[in-house]
């Protein structure tokens, strides 16, 4: 079972035998796994050391070249650390840059709450131009890398550390920036989820199944555009939504979801992710239960939704 | 292209730059003066002299690149622009307006001929070290150079850029430092010292050369020396007057930003023009 960051790393040394761009990292290449390009095409590689800065400026440099450049390093680092750089060395000059974000969300584990980033998508998402995207398995990690190559332009793409079971099988995913896809189709409740927390809805899925309850699972890996249409006819459909994210639930892809609700279909939403807290030390099992991150609790909220819609 | 002008023709051009920033500001209504003077005569050496670009074709993939990390410079760099070729001269009198492409600071989306957009201080070096190394790494032997500010010093990612410029010995890549040690709340060395700027960037790896920024003969000589330089990148510290050219304006933190009224405006075209 490989985790989205190490099959971020694979699809870069893959997709590089045929695609030209560089690669940049802050001595986290093996945390990242940028260090496989790196062993294979050392020529396009470049390690920046510990100056997250002046790597995300110096990709954008390269890449007024005309050739793409993927900066990566830990989702703390890119969006905190080098949000600046980020917003006026990339975003503002609409440089083709491709952050490679890994470690986002508390699961990380251990490292605890200064290493995990549970804002970098209400940060990324608020500045324009900037194209946002969370796979949740290697199938969409890889189809993730080859739409944010194809597009020319700024994208912050988020990773997880843990191994990710499969959602796709391999040749079955039909992806597209802006495009949202249905995992399960429900009647009573749509459970809109990103990254690792797409497979814990479909475990979610399957335990309210049990109890009668019908819930359609949609995966929002682009949160930036996000699929207005088809949360939408969703909302329409089951009239109520729970987002699940390993991310603060302000800012993050609930807001997102939120947002276009508001505007389009006004439907009653339960957001399940981080309360606005930091997160702590502790295995990534232990985190999930405490920070309710789990298909149990993804259940329950689906439950207090569906009443709340009567 | 590379254009050869003479020593005359230089100061003429710097001249004209300076006309055309007190202008524009005075147009503007807002903008900086102080920092846009000072380097008038680096700007008439690179885009008269030194540097090798086509106007006509302002992204050609072998130009030379420049970057102005100090970027509310601005007035100046439109102005060689402009002088260069880029675009008409009358854009000029737009700066900062709602419609012109003539922003604040330097936007690369909207100007032909900026390389890089740039008015978050430390940043601006560090993208051009990255344009440095991709012709390092790709082969092509074009040069990138860059104008510091001095205060600009302060910020930390300028230390980063040195060691990575170092570091992968990006020898076609020259820093000229606008060292007028003014900055908005002062002298350099009384609101946070950069100094010693020689030994520092020394030691960071750099060739380091002096230069009178306002003596054209002296930066011509300087980027030259910086050109022949096979082995490491090249830091001229370039020492200037703030406001340089403008009396009134010459060596006061309050002309870093202010707007130029109707009596500034007269005042200093006819020192300009005297």
């Amino acid at each position: 079972m490989l985790s989205t960051r190490e099959a971020y790393g694979q699809a870069l040394a893959d997709i590089g035998e045929t695609c030209d761009f560089f690669v940049l990292d802050a001595d986290l290449s093996k945390a990242t796994q940028t260090v496989h390009f790196a062993k294979k095409f050392p020529e396009r590689f470049l390690n920046m050391g510990i100056a997250e800065g002046n790597m995300m400026d110096f990709a954008a440099g390269i890449s007024t070249c005309g050739v793409p450049v993927f900066a990566s390093t830990f989702a703390a680092f890119a969006a905190g650390r080098a949000y600046d750089q980020i917003r006026n060395g990339i975003a503002y000059p609409n440089c083709n840059v491709k952050i490679g974000a890994t470690h986002g969300g508390v699961l990380i584990g251990a490292d605890g709450g200064s290493h995990q980033c549970i804002e970098d998508i209400a940060l990324m998402r608020a500045i324009p131009n900037m194209t946002v995207l969370c796979p949740c398995d290697k199938e969409e990690t890889y189809a993730c890398v080859k739409a944010a190559l194809a597009y020319e332009g700024p994208v912050y793409l988020r990773f997880g550390r843990l191994g990710s079971p499969e959602v796709y099988k391999e040749g079955t995913l039909d992806f597209a920036i802006g495009k949202g896809q249905v995992i399960c189709d429900g009647t009573d409740v749509t459970l809109i989820a990103i990254g690792d927390m797409v497979s814990r809805c479909c475990e979610a899925q399957k335990l309210l199944e049990a109890e009668g309850i019908h819930a359609a699972v949609l995966d929002m890996a682009s949160i930036k555009p996000i699929d207005a249409e088809l949360i939408c006819k969703f909302a329409e459909k089951t009239g109520c939504i729970v987002t699940v994210e390993d991310h603060n639930v302000m800012g993050g892809m609930g807001s997102a979801v939120a947002e276009v609700l508001a505007k389009n279909c006004p439907t009653p939403v339960e957001f399940v992710g981080i309360q606005d807290q930091f997160g702590r030390s502790g295995t990534p099992e232990d985190l999930a239960e405490r920070y309710g991150l789990t298909a149990g609790k993804i259940a329950e909220a689906s439950k207090k939704i569906i009443e709340k819609k009567g | 292209m590379r254009l050869k002008y003479s020593v005359e023709q230089l100061e003429a051009m710097a001249h004209n730059i300076r006309v055309d920033v007190v202008e524009s500001l005075h147009c503007a209504g807002s903008g900086h003066p102080g920092g846009s003077l000072s380097i008038a005569e680096m700007l008439s050496v690179l885009y008269f002299h030194e540097m090798n670009v086509e106007p006509s074709d302002p992204n050609e993939a072998g130009r030379d690149r420049f970057v102005l990390s100090k970027g509310h410079a601005a007035p100046a760099y439109y102005a060689a622009l402009a002088e260069r070729g880029y675009f008409s001269k009358d854009l000029l009198r737009t700066l900062r307006g709602i419609d012109s492409p003539l922003q604040g600071h330097p936007d690369r989306k909207k100007v032909p001929g900026v390389d890089m957009s740039t008015g978050s201080l430390g940043q601006g070096i560090s993208a051009a070290a990255g344009m440095a190394c991709y012709a390092k790494r790709s082969g092509k032997d074009f040069r990138v150079f860059c104008i510091l500010g001095d205060g600009e010093m302060q910020e930390g990612e300028v230390w980063e850029a040195l060691m990575a410029a170092a570091h992968y010995k990006l020898s076609n890549f020259t820093v000229l430092l606008d060292n007028n040690n003014l900055q908005i709340d002062g002298q350099v060395d009384q609101v946070m010292s950069v100094y010693p700027i020689r030994e520092k960037v020394e030691a960071f790896g750099w060739k380091v050369l002096e230069a009178d920024g306002h003596d054209v003969k002296d930066l011509c000589d300087a980027l030259e020396q910086a050109g022949k330089n096979t082995e490491t990148p090249t830091f001229v510290i370039c020492k200037t007057v703030k406001g340089k050219g403008v009396s009134f304006m010459e060596n006061q933190a309050g002309w870093h930003g202010a707007p130029v009224t109707d009596e500034d405006y007269e005042t200093a075209m006819k020192e300009l023009n005297a």
